[in-house]
């Protein structure tokens, strides 16, 4: 029950290497579905044009778990997350094709914290969007 | 309309407890495409030194705002949810949520500020065991776009 990195072998500046995470419309209608939040913009194009968005849009808390993922996967264990938090600054639109669209999340050691505990700030893009701005996962260290 | 401010510091428990399910836990992880056993499988879990299968850091998202939903709904307080859009969350964990956890939520309309022509409503949810111990902390930002100029 503890995280697999080890505090002091984490240096403040370390690039945490950036992961792709696929986004499709099944994701959205999965997600919907596991949520509870059944807004139609994340769903449905007709309706989602209608209130002037471009296409379908992820739900924010999608991309946010996205970004949870990311910091879980590098510390090995979700339950090291002890404080995360985000602001969402860009949409992430998710065309119905093939492709959908692709959330690029990536990471640095922003600082090091008492009682082995560091800061991890977040970046997230989908395509020339920045989609969450202000991300901080603070990490409970071994 | 402008939000209304007499709803500050209102608070809204849940209507009932929520028991966490390894079943719920699976599904939110599948739906994030979070495949780790830690998620889905208890002897994995158990194996890692955990009790049960945890819950992902956003889970609590499933059921921190079912008693919020009451407040933003109510036509005194003038929130035009079309126009709605989440702006920030964070959690605060005190401790980990467990499959087999029962939790009861406490939402309080924390804060309320205009931006521009937006308005910024911050709800606090305070998650708690039924014997009241504090489990997580919830800040949910939402932005009511074109809010505050009518």
């Amino acid at each position: 029950m503890a995280a697999t990195v080890k505090y002091d072998e984490v240096e403040v500046g370390q690039q945490i290497p950036p992961v792709e995470y696929p986004v499709r419309r099944v994701n959205l209608v999965m997600y919907a579905g596991a949520s509870g939040d059944f807004n139609p913009i994340h769903w449905n194009e007709r309706f989602a044009r209608a209130v002037g968005l471009p296409d379908v849009i992820a739900h924010g808390m999608f991309t946010m778990a996205q970004g949870g993922r990311y910091v879980t996967d590098w510390a090995g264990d979700p339950t090291a997350v002890i404080d995360y938090g985000v602001r969402f600054s860009s949409m992430v639109v998710v065309p119905d094709d093939e492709e959908g669209a692709t959330i690029t999340v990536s990471g640095i050691v922003e600082d090091k914290l008492d009682g082995k505990r560091v800061v991890i700030a977040l970046n997230a893009r989908s395509g020339d969007a920045r989609v969450l701005s202000k991300a901080r996962a603070v990490v409970q260290l071994v | 309309m402008a939000l209304n401010r007499d709803f500050l510091g209102r608070s809204y428990p849940s209507a009932v407890p929520y028991e966490v399910s390894r079943v719920k836990i699976r599904e939110f992880a599948a739906a994030i495409g979070d495949h780790s056993p830690l998620y889905r499988d208890r002897e994995a879990a158990v194996a890692a030194g955990h009790p049960d299968v945890m819950a992902p850091p956003t889970f609590p998202i499933v059921f921190s705002l079912s008693g919020a939903g009451e407040a933003l709904a109510d036509p005194d307080f003038g929130l035009n949810y079309a126009m709605v859009v989440h702006g920030e969350q964070r959690f605060e964990y005190v401790r980990p949520i467990y499959a087999g956890d029962v939790l009861t939520c406490t939402s309080t309309i924390a804060e309320i500020r205009s931006v521009g022509r937006n308005e910024f409503l911050t709800v606090q949810s305070d998650v708690k065991t039924l014997d009241g111990e504090l489990v997580c902390r919830a800040y949910n930002t939402i932005v009511e776009r074109g809010g505050a100029a009518e």
